[in-house]
């Protein structure tokens, strides 16, 4: 008896999450596909298309938008600051676990302040800044900013793994004729892998998310990126342009989270550094 | 394959020294092992010979170069590690290659050199396997024959046979012996294992907070410990010793017998009245554990006899022991040294 | 002897410190400039009388930005809303990210699309969910007010009111809850990955040791896992506190801060004081006044980080 009713709350918790995460897209997949006399009717079921799907919110999206504009925007700066995080914060993270002795080793700590510190806070200083850069208004002030949040984070999520990198395979590479640098790039650099491609998920995603920064350093539409973009564009003053809206959301949405749900195991591993050395052989 | 010198070496970390003077020459070819309890500083003393860490004070030659500052690589040492240390993202056969990769040896040089060394090791049906899918023997070979591959100056061995099994253990000890012979390669070892010490080293250097109590051959050792803490660690079980005197007297198990059997040591021998509080088989021998009972603290000795002679043996009964003057070995009680004269 | 020319020559990616600091230079300096200097200029902004249109830092007004905002009557309710937001969004975030990794941690059929389904939340940038739900209980065209209204419990003479809709963005305890609510979406997602790493690494002998004693599921939740959980749970509970804290784009784009200040919150506050109103040392003061806040997250997260660090230290 007990194992049956076990199982059926098993089920149930996992339907109710499921419901909880996808209730809120599903309703966006279906607005983005109604017709405006479909859509705003009180007396429809909303959850049924009482008149026949259009993809003419969805083709206006593409023609009578910017949102193209904006995808590519988003994509250039999430691909440069991906980069721009990893130059930064794999060397960064490494030389904390390895290098520079005591004080190094107790710098996560330091990481973490850096991280506590957001843009909420910093946002003011920071337009001054990028003004003064002569960078404000271009996708150049985003990518000089954005990071601020993901190395700080990045870092901190190396530092756990390098960690937990057994010390002795980087002194075997010493022995075995490497200097200390490619003792870095042939063995440590290898196995940290599945951090790295971590901190690449996540150094998109926050640079993806960010609305802040996106909406005080940059006005014109040439520059916008999806997050501050598709607001300022499909919502003028109180007119909502609801069905775009919701597909210029779900077309970002949808292909992301498969990509992130594929990874969802290794986003997991990598948040778990202390038996990210054994799992790093297959 | 070169001589190995460490002159004056010491190591501090803040006000902790590690290592505190240590001054030794390997000759050539030589197996010297370093033995030493966890503490000691002899893992300290191998990094700095590898070159992983750097001495505080003091001078290491390889092959009579000064190699005090230069990195791991310039030194061409071999290491086994404890763990093994293989690369868990390479086969067997790029572990092996490793080495040779890193100084830029040609493919075809490098194929010649690995198939070498895995023909000596006898590894060849492991080449294409991951570390992860080895065993713990089977990864000490690759290890090995890594260590091997590059013909290095000295070969370095930090306890590696720890992590094995105790069966295979015994014979991996004659393994890396022969290899040893085989090859001819300076080797320095590490290890906490007096079995292992005493069986593989041509010499013994024993340690103990930072120094080396005594360095020779292991029956040197084992039969003139230079104090009483080598005479108290090395040898299963350690030296008895005595409080008599003023001095220590210290004397091997083996040579305290029951004054009845025939091989017990008659004249000019230290005669002492024991309690025997326990029996213990030990295979070959018997383990007596007895206490003097006259004495103003209670002393506890032990004893190895043979079969026979235990056979004559009962538990909570007073015997008589002796042994020979000649086994005795006298220790000043405060600086704890051995006394040369042996007399009065 | 075989020590080629190359091995021989020591460079600089032998001497680890110089090397260590090479490395850890670029960051540094980028940390430096981006967030060092920024954080003392916000400082310095605060006591000055900078506008967008005389952005100089010469005007020297001491505390007055600091008394000006205490004074103002959108300050008390910022501030509370912040902290209501913060807190309510952790803790129904950590309870529902320990269930969650509960269930995920087990082993079924179709996992690997369930997780795709349920990282969607995560994926979507905090703007376009914020939209999404802005849409979602709107006035008029709410489906979760159609639904409710279905099951009789919204309309006249229903228990929730003789109104055909509750106007959620409208009102103040249900504006704050809906913020609350979008937060709790969105990050719950990212709090079930940090805790299901904590869950998964608690080794599988403690709870078959559990079960061999006899110990029911609650019984092994509350004495097993939840104490094994504890240093995860610090980890999710940082990150979770800082991104709704710092986050204005869910109130900038539903409540709007409205009605009135009754659902305000300190970032979008700053935001339109010091950007949308122009007194850029208003703002930054503003802002400021969520640091006392930090710092003590910062204290929580010293402590934390101190207990994983001393136990992963060599001798």
């Amino acid at each position: 008896m007990m194992p049956v009713l076990r199982r059926l709350g098993f089920y149930l918790g996992l339907l109710l999450f499921t419901l909880f995460a996808v209730f809120p897209i599903v309703w966006m997949v279906i607005t983005a596909f109604k017709q405006d006399a479909d859509l705003y009717d009180v007396a429809n079921n909303p959850f049924l298309y009482n008149l026949p799907p259009t993809l003419k919110h969805v083709t206006f999206l593409f023609t009578g938008t910017n949102y193209p504009v904006f995808l590519w925007n988003s994509l250039f700066i999430g691909i440069l600051v991906v980069i721009i995080t990893l130059l930064l914060a794999v060397p960064a993270a490494y030389s904390l676990s390895r290098l520079v002795g005591h004080w190094g080793e107790r710098s996560g700590i330091a990481i973490f302040l850096v991280y506590l510190i957001p843009p909420t806070l910093l946002f003011i200083p920071l337009y001054q800044i990028v003004t003064f850069l002569r960078a404000a208004n271009t996708v150049w002030a985003l990518v000089l900013v954005y990071p601020t949040i993901t190395v700080p984070f990045c870092t901190w999520l190396l530092l756990g793994f390098f960690k937990s990198l057994p010390r002795e395979l980087e002194e075997a590479a010493l022995i075995d004729g490497c200097s200390r640098w490619q003792a870095f790039v042939r063995v440590a650099l290898p196995l940290s892998l599945p951090g790295i491609a971590t901190c690449i998920v996540f150094a998109f995603a926050l640079s993806l998310s960010d609305y802040i920064y996106a909406t005080v350093f940059v006005s014109s539409a040439a520059s916008h990126t999806v997050s501050a973009g598709v607001p300022t564009e499909l919502i003028r003053g109180d007119i909502y342009y609801w069905q775009s809206l919701m597909a210029a959301a779900a077309i970002v949405t949808i292909p992301l989270a498969v990509a992130y749900g594929l990874l969802f195991d290794r986003l997991v591993k990598g948040f778990q550094s202390d038996s990210a050395g054994s799992e790093a052989t297959p | 394959m070169a001589t190995l010198e460490l002159r004056g070496i010491k190591k501090h970390y803040g006000s902790i020294h590690a290592v505190n003077g240590v001054d030794v020459v390997v000759a050539e070819g030589e197996f010297l092992a370093i033995l030493g309890p966890s503490g000691c500083g002899k893992t300290t003393l191998m990094r700095m010979i590898a070159g992983l860490e750097m001495p505080s004070e003091g001078e290491i030659l390889i092959g009579g170069k000064p190699v005090t500052h230069l990195p791991p690589r310039a030194r061409n040492v071999s290491m086994v590690f404890q763990s093994y240390a293989l690369y868990p993202n390479m086969t067997v056969a790029k572990n092996i290659a490793f080495p040779l990769k890193t100084r830029g040896m040609p493919q075809a040089e490098r194929d010649a050199k690995v198939a070498w060394a895995v023909g000596i090791m006898g590894i060849g049906h492991l080449l294409h396997r991951r570390p992860a899918r080895l065993s713990g023997g089977e990864k000490q070979k690759v290890a090995l024959a890594r260590a091997l591959v590059r013909n290095p100056a000295l070969f370095i061995f930090d306890e590696p046979l720890s992590s094995l099994d105790a069966q295979v253990r015994t014979m991996a000890r004659g393994e890396l012996r022969q290899l040893h012979d085989r090859t001819g390669v300076t080797t320095v070892y590490v290890t906490h294992d007096q079995l292992e010490a005493l069986g593989m080293g041509d010499r013994i250097a024993i340690m103990q907070h930072g120094r080396v109590h005594q360095l020779g051959t292991p029956q040197e050792l084992y039969d003139d410990p230079a104090d009483t803490f080598v005479a108290a660690f090395l040898g299963a079980p350690p030296m008895n010793m005595l409080e008599r005197d003023g001095r220590i007297v210290g004397f091997r198990a083996e040579y305290l017998l029951p004054s009845t059997s025939p091989a017990a040591a008659q004249d000019d021998a230290l005669s002492l009245r024991m309690h025997i509080s326990q029996l213990e088989f030990l295979g070959a021998e018997w383990l007596v554990y007895g206490e003097i009972e006259n004495a103003a603290t209670p002393q506890k000795l032990l004893a190895k006899v043979p079969p026979a002679v235990a056979a004559t043996l009962r538990v909570d009964e007073q015997r008589e022991f002796t042994v020979a003057r000649s086994r005795l070995r006298y220790f000043d009680p405060t600086t704890g040294l051995r006394v040369r004269d042996e007399r009065g | 002897m075989s020590e080629a020319e190359a091995s021989s020559r020591v460079g600089l990616g032998d001497r680890d410190h110089m090397l260590g600091w090479l490395m850890l230079g670029p960051s540094l300096i980028y940390i430096a400039a981006l967030v060092g200097l920024p954080f003392f200029l916000a400082i310095a902004l605060s006591v000055t009388s900078a506008t967008v249109g005389d952005p100089s830092i010469h005007g020297f007004v001491g505390l007055g930005n600091f008394v000006q905002v205490l004074h103002e009557s959108a300050f008390p309710l910022a501030l509370r809303n912040s902290v209501i937001v913060t807190l309510g969004t952790l803790i129904l975030t950590l309870v529902l990210a320990t269930a969650e990794s509960e269930l995920l941690v087990r082993d079924f059929r179709g996992k690997r699309l369930l997780q795709i389904l349920l990282i969607l939340p995560w994926a979507m940038p905090v703007s376009l969910a914020a939209i999404d739900w802005l849409w979602l209980l709107d006035s008029e065209f709410s489906p979760v007010d159609w639904l409710l209204r279905h099951m009789h419990l919204l309309g006249p003479g229903s228990p929730l009111g003789p109104a055909n809709h509750l106007y959620y963005y409208g009102k103040e305890w249900l504006g704050l809850g809906a913020i609350v609510m979008i937060n709790v979406w969105r990050l719950l997602p990212f709090a079930t990955i940090i805790v299901l790493a904590g869950r998964t690494s608690i080794p599988r002998d403690i709870f078959e040791q559990a079960q061999v004693d006899g110990a029911g599921f609650f019984r092994t939740l509350f004495s097993i896992t939840l104490p094994a959980l504890l240093p995860i749970l610090m980890v999710a509970s940082m990150f979770t506190a800082l991104l709704v804290f710092g986050d204005m784009a869910v109130t900038a784009l539903t409540t709007r801060g409205g009605p009135g200040y009754a659902t305000q919150v300190l970032p979008y506050w700053a935001y339109l004081k010091g950007i949308d109103g122009g007194a850029l040392s208003e703002g930054a003061a503003v802002a400021l006044f969520m640091f006392p806040v930090l710092l003590v997250g910062a204290i929580l997260a010293l402590r934390m980080a101190y207990r994983t660090d001393s136990q992963g230290d060599r001798p």
